[in-house]
């Protein structure tokens, strides 16, 4: 077995999690539920057992370095990150309905990963690349991204949920709304530490902590985006279906900072410089 | 009738101001990401010009109208023009009028005496609950005096004509988390500054062996003395069996009056700090000539000679001629070998030696002579000096340690009337409600066993 073979059984682990959830909410399949978060377990144990093998095989081609450098592994690991915190969430929250609505994102970005036509090859270092604050850097930033995606997942349920009903299979709008508010905080610690540990090797590696390029920009702004919707909660009142929607574009935010920045970014700024 | 009163004063502290400025910096930066930066007139004409091609027929008149908007409000270095700061600084008032309102009361709310709290405000706390007593108010004051503590609430009592009151709190200074991160935006926005009035920022390139006392700003290209002489006396570029580079690196000389006082192998993530200057590797420029080092070896004495490959070459005081007859591919891609014809007292000779980043000491044994051959590179140095960095550092730190506070972390009180007959517990949080509510249910299920609800 190798990593890219247990990758590819991540991918179907995590669609089969998002169809249980899913499955056991729209038909009331309270007791089938676990069945979801036993099949989440498994196929984290599985992918991270994959993202250490890949660790490993890199120093077999002499390349030695975490799998965390390239689009690829980046999405693995985000779709690590979500599965991780959602199990971490199911706990502490005691509620199986939020796996309908986070899982799918790690399925997605698993099966982005592999079907998006990305190099999945694992590729040595170039010299910029070869910092210890590399791994904190994308380590926070992903954890934060995964917070922001089980947020936005969590304002989806907030806007499905009929407010008027009393016995929902969802939880009731105010615990929907906690858990939004407390998912959005963590991330927001996250992102503020990865901007800061992103910051410190840019440092380290070219001497500038901040040099306004547009990926440095965009998670600035994400960054301002989600500290304007903690305050607008905590001194103006805003809550409920607003907040819902905030999370919503707020992970719109997010996608374009990961991943719009690369592809229609670039092609401006390459403008400039052809 | 204070300052407090005044309408502006209330515009620069109120939250609403905040929100409209962090708008208005994302809407901003979002502008700066969108129009390439730190171009000339002609470029952004060109830009505009390709951008709305797609949706008109002749872009001309308007692409020119955007360019002098551009120029006009900055937005070729939109980052650094004045409204931009404007309005970080804007941020930076708003963050200091707003604290400056704010904290007296919540310092009145960290050190208060919570004991001397009326009885009618304790009894209408968010969160209570009521027990009959043990009919003695000494002794309930001792029972759960006990049981509180076993709970991790350690109280201190107040005891009057007909009551007692019992008071907890835990972590009053958590209400000062949300002020240590706005004051680690300051101290950010302060390092930042000092950055950029005293810091300096620019590049050189040295070529190997050689040094340099100055040093380029990028901003205009200006000289800036350092102060003291970088040598550079060597590079080398290593690579992947695959042909990518693995690493850069330059042995860096300070000398200063004349003295060698550090030194030091920089590569990338790796650099050389002296009095304050970083010099960081950061490129390298080829020349497309080989640099090699002749060594006599029982003399010691030394020469560099810089050659390309065919060219013979003369060390007149020595006697010797040589010269590199061919440059070979090796197993290791972009890794060369150079054959080395020598001709000395001692007849001819040849060596085969490797370019394999530092390159390769070979020996003529007939003469006695060393030779050392690699190509010849300058190192691309980018240079800064940065007296802010510090303070954005502890800015950064205070601002996790803060927002941890902010977020993880509430000022939950509880307070205990007792009587003889009963005893009113009554409790508050000043955020995650709902998390105390479940604690302070615990406590009451607990004191529950003990005394009677009511
Ligand atoms: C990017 C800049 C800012 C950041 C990162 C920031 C961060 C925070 C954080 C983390 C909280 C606590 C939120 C919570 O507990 O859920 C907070 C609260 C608050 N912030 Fe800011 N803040 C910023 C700018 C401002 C500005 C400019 C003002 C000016 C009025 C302001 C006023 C407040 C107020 C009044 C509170 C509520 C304090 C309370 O009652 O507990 N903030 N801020």
């Amino acid at each position: 077995m190798d990593s890219s073979q247990l990758l590819g059984i991540s991918i179907f682990g995590y669609l089969l999690a998002s169809a249980i959830y899913i499955a056991a909410l729209l038909f009331r399949w309270d007791k089938a539920a676990i069945s979801g978060t036993i099949v989440t377990s498994l196929t984290l144990i599985l992918q991270t057992v994959a993202l250490g093998l890949r660790w490993q095989e890199s120093y077999q081609i002499g390349a030695g370095h975490a799998p965390l450098t390239n689009m690829f592994e980046s999405l693995v690991f985000f779709s690590w990150s979500i599965a991780a915190l959602y199990l971490l969430m199911e706990w502490k929250f005691k509620n199986r309905t939020i796996g309908a609505f986070a899982m799918p994102f790690a399925a997605f970005a698993m099966a982005y990963a592999n079907y998006g036509g990305f190099n999945q090859q694992i590729n040595p270092l170039v010299p910029a690349l070869q910092s210890n604050w590399l791994i904190a850097h994308v380590v926070t930033c992903f954890i934060g991204y995964a917070a922001f995606a089980v947020a936005c997942g969590l304002g989806i349920m907030y806007l499905l949920r009929k407010p008027e009903k009393e016995k929902s299979r969802l939880p009731a709008p105010q615990t929907i709304d906690d858990m939004n508010h407390k998912t959005m905080i963590f991330g927001f610690l996250w992102l503020t530490a990865g901007i800061i540990t992103g910051a410190i090797w840019a440092n380290s590696a070219w001497g500038t902590y901040w040099s306004w390029d547009p990926k440095e920009t965009w998670s600035l702004i994400t960054w301002f985006f989600y500290a304007a919707i903690l305050h607008a909660r905590l001194t103006r009142g805003w809550q409920g279906k607003t907040i819902a929607w905030l999370a919503i574009v707020g992970f719109l935010c997010v996608a374009f900072t990961y991943y719009g920045v690369n592809y229609l970014l670039s092609g401006l700024h390459s403008y400039g410089s052809s | 009738m204070t300052y407090k009163k005044n309408s502006l004063w209330q515009f620069l502290a109120s939250v609403k101001l905040a929100l409209f400025v962090l708008f208005l910096l994302a809407a901003s930066s979002i502008l700066g990401t969108l129009i390439p930066q730190g171009k000339g007139p002609t470029l952004y004409a060109a830009f505009y010009g390709s951008k709305l091609a797609a949706l008109m027929a002749d872009p001309g008149e308007l692409a020119n109208i955007l360019t002098r908007v551009t120029m006009l409000l900055g937005l070729d270095n939109m980052y650094h023009a004045l409204w931009f700061q404007t309005l970080i600084g804007l941020l930076a008032v708003n963050l200091i009028v707003c604290s400056i309102d704010r904290l007296p009361a919540v310092w009145l709310m960290v050190s208060m005496d919570n004991l001397s709290l009326a009885q009618g405000k304790i009894s209408k706390m968010p969160f209570k609950r009521e027990f009959s007593g043990r009919g003695n108010m000494a002794e309930t004051v001792d029972l759960l005096k006990e049981s509180l503590a076993t709970a991790g609430w350690r109280v201190a009592a107040r005891t009057g004509e007909e009551s007692t009151i019992l008071f907890s709190q835990k972590a009053p200074w958590a209400r000062l988390g949300v002020y240590v991160v706005h004051l680690s935006i300051l101290v950010i926005i302060v390092g930042a500054m000092i950055g950029s009035y005293l810091g300096f920022s620019g590049g050189v390139n040295i070529p190997e062996t050689l040094d340099s006392d100055k040093i380029y700003l990028f901003e205009d290209g200006r000289p800036v003395d350092l102060g003291f002489t970088v040598r550079c006396d060597w590079f080398s570029l290593s690579r992947y069996p695959n042909g990518a580079p693995k690493e850069y690196q330059s042995e860096l000389v300070v000398i200063e009056e004349g003295q060698e006082v550090a030194r030091k192998v920089i590569e990338v993530n790796d650099p050389l700090t002296y009095k304050g200057w970083t010099f960081y590797q950061s490129s390298y420029e080829p020349h497309n000539k080989i640099m090699v080092t002749v060594t006599n070896k029982q003399t010691g004495s030394k020469e560099r000679f810089l050659t390309t490959p065919k060219e013979p070459m003369r060390w007149q005081a020595e006697g010797l001629l040589f010269g590199i007859k061919e440059v070979l591919a090796t197993d290791t891609n972009q890794v060369y070998r150079y054959r080395l014809l020598i001709s000395g007292p001692g007849g001819q000779n040849s060596l085969l030696l490797d370019d394999n980043s530092q390159g390769q000491i070979g020996t003529d044994q007939k003469d006695g002579y060393t030779f050392h051959v690699k190509e010849f590179y300058s190192t691309g140095l980018q240079v800064s000096k940065d007296p802010g960095v510090w303070w954005v550092y502890l800015g950064c730190a205070m601002m996790l340690v803060g927002l941890t506070i902010a977020f993880f972390m509430s000022h939950q009180r509880i307070w205990l009337i007792v009587s003889d007959d009963k005893f009113i517990i009554s409790g508050t949080s000043h955020k995650n409600k709902i998390g105390f509510e479940n604690k302070f249910n615990k406590l009451t299920g607990k004191l529950s066993k003990q005394f009677e609800a009511l």
